[in-house]
């Protein structure tokens, strides 16, 4: 028998026949240390990873490894595969995986949805996976007609043999394909050679999202299931310190009242009740250290803050001394607020207790450390644990918590209800939540030389840790440096000889977490902001400054110059409309924008048209690219001019969408996406639309207005 | 008792007459459908019909709907022929798709009322349906191609 073939380190690729017939191209990942035998590891271990399912009845199931909250992955992991596996694709389904190793991340080593990586990391995978089992679909029916396997060829689900004239469809090949040896090594096709990857293919889910059939984690719904709501504390931190539930418990249809680590469960039969006896509910809180919390005050220690010296992220030549003989310097600061992802899909999550089992359903980004945090809570072991991943209404990010907030709270409240439970959260309970993108401050000093070039560049951050106390410290924390904080500034793409940024990372107690575009979210906005005052200090057209610092970073170039090209840069505009421009480099894309605006009396600003140019590498499908740009622009759109979390006394001030606003559609651009045609890997495309748009739209508001916006959201106050 | 239709069909509910249309659909009809994502009326998420109109279920309470017929985005057609439908799968609209029930059924009554919307029709239409992914510019071309497709259909 020849070695199987590797797909990671330990990994390999193992086959054999799915339960009640058909083909399994599996992914076989041994447990360093296991406990159990290794053959019985193996048996349930092929049985579990499977990443595609050949049915006898021609179906072809593909599993996803990762979670589809809207950037197309359960159409794009599916190209992927039948790529190599030339299935008929309208026989393409796809299912969720369980949570097992074998569906790991191929780079961040557990089973997640972020970092917009999922193309990128999966680019080989699912291809070696439909290529194996081609392969043997193959060697099946040259076996079953006695011929060549390589006189075979394969043609939408079928395999054919030119010179006999004979043809096998991949259901009646399935079950002989499952008793052969997988090849030692499938070699996979050209990218000259694609015909499905690179074309806009139609969405798989497309159909389930307009006729009410698509199953978040909200409509899940098991048998003897409770619904419950928690009253969590008004002050990060807080606890319970006396509790009255006798009105609560008079609701019809309130089944229990329970404290749980979070706060006070209201158990009820439906969300209806539950909601109302929670309004019942006479609590006291001990509101703990952070009761004083206020983003006015912090603010203003964040500006202090900056004019220190911070931990040295990246220093290059001598900025000191440049800044010192520079012929002009320019100064600068920036405030971004506390955001929320205020997915539609509230949070929420359904948990069956058992004694020695934990079911779990809900949308998650973080399948492994949810388990693992859920075993915890549960007091089992983590194989106990199961996790169906639903379709998520949103993620960007929140569904990814570190601490897993929202599943292990609801195996806390299912333990008190002593039956299968649906936590639900509220609109106001999801705002009010925590994990936030960091409120982040940031202080610039430019030195120009005579000829108005900068020469020196200096840029000192202020905000929270996303990754310090958790279990990606060490993965992402070196020297006091989240590298989080500093992405997007300390790995500047401009030539600029004298460089130096450097950070503070204040503790506080409210909760952070990634935020669409993470880091990206506040250097894209800063930094681009900032190089246009720069360009303008020295008198230089800021798209033509930008083309020449980046004259050693050809694909940003290249982006650039076609942005300006398609948005016509330079040409006239109607009168009171500016134009602005901004390139970002995140998640390995290469990213510009130009944006239109004008502002109304009293400071309203209309956007009125975005141009985005990328580069992301090969693209698998146009149409899912060019959505994931769009909705990345109206998301930062809704950062540069509507949302911001603040404190006051430790509360949050905001609690639905009449304070925490979102763009609508009478104030959506019209947009156009322009994707420059690239030979190299696949890069992130979910994120990296987002950093550009509130630097484009800056600048584009002081070619307007001539004022400079240097804090989001945008105000009407500050441009009236 | 509340009593009502819903798709046509006739229900009858035993809950406070209090309870919110929405959540009668949702728990107690078992037709989730229909999404939660304010409960104030600020979203659309929830949007269905009532006697044909646009309402935000959130906030009706089912006492509201005695006697009257709804529709939810279930019954807009029984094998994805609605041209709102069709459209909305064309130009691959939605993302998550968590808000697209309550997107469509704003459109339904839109295109009910005027069969060729102008942009500034849709804005006014859909100003109150939030979709927190940014398929905006896909919901109004997809608009569009479905009064196209509508009126192809009634000149057959």
């Amino acid at each position: 028998m020849s070695a199987p073939p590797m797909v990671g380190r330990r990994e390999f690729i193992r086959t054999g026949a799915a339960v009640g017939g058909g083909l399994l191209v599996s992914l076989y990942a041994p447990l360093p240390g296991g406990s159990s035998g290794p053959l019985a590891a193996e048996e349930k271990d092929f049985a579990l990873n499977a990443f595609v399912r050949i049915g006898t009845d021609e179906s072809v199931t593909v599993i996803s490894a990762h979670s589809e909250m809207g950037q197309g992955v359960y159409t794009s992991l599916p190209m992927l595969l039948n790529e190599e596996l030339e299935a008929d694709w309208s026989k393409i389904r796809v299912e969720a995986a369980p949570v097992d190793k074998a569906y790991n991340h191929p780079v961040f080593g557990m089973q997640m949805t972020g970092g917009s990586t999922t193309s990128p990391a999966e680019w080989e995978r699912y291809r070696k996976m439909g290529a194996t089992a081609r392969v043997m679909l193959v060697e099946a029916a040259a076996a079953r007609w006695d011929v060549e396997a390589s006189t075979c060829r394969v043609e939408n689900g079928v395999v054919l043999h030119a010179a006999t004239n004979r043809r096998g469809t991949y259901g009646s090949l399935a079950n002989a394909a499952a008793r052969l040896t997988p090849p030692a090594n499938v070699p996979l096709k050209n990218p000259k050679d694609f015909t499905l990857l690179g074309k806009p293919t139609l969405r798989l889910d497309t159909p389930s999202k307009t006729n009410g059939t698509a199953q978040f984690g909200l409509d899940v719904m098991v048998p003897r299931m409770l619904t419950a709501v928690v009253a969590r504390p008004p002050v990060f931190g807080g606890r319970v310190a006396k509790l009255d539930a006798r009105e609560a418990l008079k609701v019809p249809g309130v089944k229990a009242v329970e404290q749980v680590p979070s706060g006070v469960a209201v158990i009820a039969e439906r969300f209806w009740p539950a909601k109302l006896g929670r309004e019942k509910l006479i609590i006291e809180w001990d509101l703990g250290p952070n009761a004083g919390l206020s983003t006015e005050k912090m603010l203003r220690d964040f500006r202090e803050t900056a004019l220190k010296p911070g931990a040295i992220a990246k220093k290059t030549g001598d900025p000191e001394a440049a800044l010192r003989t520079a012929a002009k310097t320019v100064t600068a600061e920036y405030d971004v607020p506390y955001l929320a992802h205020a997915a539609m899909e509230p949070l929420n999550c359904v948990v069956d207790l058992r004694p020695d089992s934990c079911e779990i359903w809900t949308g998650t980004q973080f399948e492994t450390v949810d388990r693992a945090n859920a075993a915890q809570a549960a007091g089992l072991p983590a194989d106990r644990v199961l996790i169906h991943t639903t379709l998520l209404g949103g993620g960007f990010g929140r569904r990814a918590n570190p601490n897993s907030d929202f599943v292990v709270e609801a195996v806390h409240v299912a333990r008190a209800a002593k039956a299968p439970v649906k936590v639900v959260w509220t609109r106001e309970d999801d705002l009010r939540g925590g994990w936030y993108r960091p409120m982040w401050h940031d202080r610039f000093v430019a030195g120009l030389d005579a000829d108005g070039d900068p020469v020196a560049w200096t840029h000192t951050i202020v905000g929270q840790s996303i990754m310090q106390g958790t279990l990606f410290e060490s993965f992402g924390v070196k020297d006091g440096i989240d590298s989080a904080s500093v992405e997007g500034a300390a790995d500047l793409l401009y030539g600029m000889p004298n460089l130096q940024v450097d950070l503070h990372t204040p503790k506080i107690g409210v909760p952070v977490q990634w935020w669409r575009s993470v880091g990206h979210s506040h250097t894209g906005f800063s930094v681009e902001a900032f190089f246009d005052e720069v360009a303008h200090a020295g008198g230089k057209d800021p798209y033509e400054l930008r083309r020449k610092l980046l004259a050693n970073q050809p694909r940003m170039k290249a982006v650039l110059e076609l942005a300006a090209q398609k948005a016509n840069w330079g040409s006239q505009l109607p009168p009171g409309v500016g134009r602005g421009i901004a390139t970002h480099f995140s998640f390995a894309s290469y990213v510009a924008q130009v944006v239109e605006a004008s502002v109304g009396k009293g400071g309203a600003v209309r956007v009125h048209r975005v141009v985005c140019a990328l580069d992301c590498g090969l693209v698998i499908n146009p149409d899912t690219v060019r959505a994931q740009i769009e909705g990345g622009i109206i998301f930062g759109l809704t950062a540069a001019l509507k949302t911001e979390i603040t404190l006051k006394e430790g509360r949050v001030e905001q609690g639905n969408f009449d304070d925490y606003q979102m763009l609508r559609i009478f104030e959506s651009p019209e947009i156009e996406v322009h994707i420059v045609p690239s030979g190299e890997s696949p890069t992130g495309v979910g994120e990296p639309g987002v950093p550009p748009v509130a630097p484009a739209l800056a600048n584009a508001i002081f070619a307007a207005t001539g004022k400079r916006v240097r804090r989001l959201p945008i105000r009407a106050s500050d441009l009236a | 008792m509340t009593s009502f239709h819903v798709n046509g069909k006739a229900v009858e509910v035993d809950v406070d007459p209090a309870t919110p249309l929405l959540w009668v659909l949702r728990d107690s009809l078992g037709m989730t459908g229909t999404k939660f994502g304010c409960g104030m009326a600020l979203c659309g998420a929830c949007t269905v019909h009532l006697d044909g109109k646009a309402i935000r279920s959130c906030v009706a309470p089912v006492s509201r709907v005695e006697g009257k017929r709804v529709t939810t985005i279930e019954g807009l057609s029984t094998d994805l022929t609605h041209p709102l439908q069709r459209a909305w799968i064309e130009l691959d609209v939605p993302q998550c798709g968590y808000c697209q029930s309550g997107q469509i059924m704003s459109a339904a009554v839109l295109l009910a009322e005027n069969p060729k919307p102008t942009d500034e029709d849709i804005d006014e239409a859909m100003g109150g349906n939030i979709c927190r992914c940014g398929t905006y510019p896909r919901i109004r071309k997809a608009i569009h191609k479905a009064a196209q497709l509508a009126n192809a259909g009634r000149a057959k």
